[in-house]
């Protein structure tokens, strides 16, 4: 499973089951479900704004992706409750995530 | 069951002193000793540690610094609710005829590595516990029509609280406009609405009701105890404006006592910020959802001590390992009335609610008399 290798790359894909094809978060080898070994779901998901606050001039927001996988990402924009996203950037600095939303 | 009491109690002061860890554990024991000098310490069959701290082999190192040489010896790390994790082990102990009288120490510095899960990826760069602080206080605001001057009154009320307690961090009174004008952290968050990073310890001395007699006239008994986890990550919370581990631990725990919230009369719930207090309230059932404010603001109005007397995170300080026991101790003295200027009215029954990680897990301990 090569996620982090993705996302380092910049590309946000999640894992899918390839048995059950639940989609898998955090990303992990293996489903949480059944226990069966995951893929990446290699397309570009969009995203609904679940909340938000601002710190300083950058918003910081939920994210839900396929109703139930959720991370916070950083926007620039106002974000607007409910407003369907994508991921503009992403990636990985020392150590943590990082994801951006437009 | 074996019934399960609390034999004696003993803390540090809370401050931003810089110890080391296994100085801090000592102190609190040491004061726990020193008021109870009859303790036999051969008696003790286990010492449990709770910390964040990464300093190895701590339960063995206390047990030699203050004499003991216990069946059991162990460290246990929850994040924030470490310490009544550990006095939930301890009871297990006791309970289960494995020890009959259980030392649990927990400590904190003020630079604890517990403060930020790294784990939780899905975080993104937002991994400080400010972050989903925010979230869940402009959702709580939206949701019920809460203003910021108005949970601002959590904070204002329990630095009052705590002003009472010789052992809390912060010696000061706030105003509403004090934390409305105190530093900004985010859009929905203000210094004075959150608790803060310290160096503490506290101990406490559990054993079966066999042991109990020997050595305490006014036992307090641990009669019910609830515990849920939905998540270690923040995002896998569900609501951002209730509590559902809270929820389940609360009702767990109060099912395990055979009472209602209603026989409640005095409680610590874990305000790590200002929101949290309202949410818990709610959670737990002390009243309606979106209620919470009403209550508290009726409880600063009347000068009514019932939720966190001694002044609860925002008001002592937060030093995590040790935060869940030290809350123990205070519904200990509220319910043996010793707890002096912050004394509420004879209370018989009390909780407390220990959580970690944005809510994700949550602790419920019942003590009565």
């Amino acid at each position: 499973m090569s996620f982090e290798k993705e996302l380092e790359q910049g590309r946000f894909y999640i894992p899918e089951c390839l048995a059950c094809k639940k989609l898998v978060w955090p990303p992990s080898e293996f489903c949480d479900n059944c226990n069966e070994e995951t893929s990446l779901k290699k397309e570009e998901f969009e995203g609904k704004i679940i909340e938000f606050s601002r710190q300083n001039e950058e918003y910081f927001c939920v994210v839900e992706f396929g109703d139930s996988i959720r991370i916070m990402a950083k926007m620039i924009a106002l974000p607007k409750k409910d407003q369907i996203v994508k991921i503009s950037k992403c990636g990985i600095s020392e150590g943590s995530y990082f994801f951006q939303v437009i | 069951m074996v019934k399960v009491g609390i034999v004696a109690y003993g803390t540090t002061p809370f401050t931003k002193d810089d110890h080391k860890i296994e100085t801090i554990l000592h102190k609190s024991t040491k004061d726990l000793f020193q008021k109870n000098p009859k303790i036999d310490k051969k008696e003790i069959d286990a010492v449990l540690i709770s910390t964040n701290n990464n300093s190895k082999y701590l339960s063995p190192i206390l047990s030699e610094m203050v004499g003991i040489q216990p069946k059991i010896a162990h460290s246990i790390e929850s994040l924030c609710n470490s310490g009544t994790n550990s006095i939930v082990s301890a009871f297990s102990y006791i309970a289960s005829g494995l020890a009959d009288m259980v030392l649990v120490s927990g400590a904190e510095r003020y630079d604890s590595p517990g403060q930020i899960l790294e784990w939780d990826n899905s975080r993104g760069e937002f991994k400080h516990p400010i972050f989903w602080a925010s979230i869940f206080s402009k959702s709580y605001k939206e949701k019920y029509g809460i203003s910021d001057e108005e949970l601002a009154i959590v904070s204002v009320k329990n630095h009052k609280q705590a002003s009472k307690n010789p052992n809390a961090l912060s010696k000061k009174t706030y105003t509403v406009e004090d934390v409305m004008n105190s530093k900004k952290l985010t859009d929905d968050l203000k210094l004075l609405d959150c608790s803060r990073p310290c160096t503490g310890s506290a101990s406490i001395l559990l054993a079966s009701e066999e042991i109990m007699k020997k050595y305490t006239d006014s036992p307090i008994w641990i009669t019910g105890i609830g515990q849920k986890t939905t998540s270690a990550g923040f995002t896998k919370n569900t609501s951002l404006s209730s509590m559902e581990s809270t929820k389940i631990a609360g009702q767990s725990a109060l099912n395990m006592a055979n009472r209602n919230i209603s026989e409640i009369d005095v409680a610590e719930v874990h305000d790590a910020f200002s929101v949290c207090e309202p949410m818990i309230l709610e959670s737990i059932g002390f009243t309606e959802p979106g209620n919470g404010m009403n209550m508290i603001k009726n409880l600063h109005q009347t000068n009514n001590f019932k939720i966190n007397p001694r002044g609860g995170l925002i008001g002592c300080g937060h030093p995590l390992g040790a935060t869940g026991i030290s809350q123990t101790i205070e519904i200990i003295e509220q319910l043996q009335n010793n707890a002096a200027g912050r004394q509420t009215d004879n209370p018989k029954t009390g909780l407390i609610h220990n959580m970690s990680a944005a809510a994700t897990s949550s602790t419920v301990l019942v003590l009565e008399k």
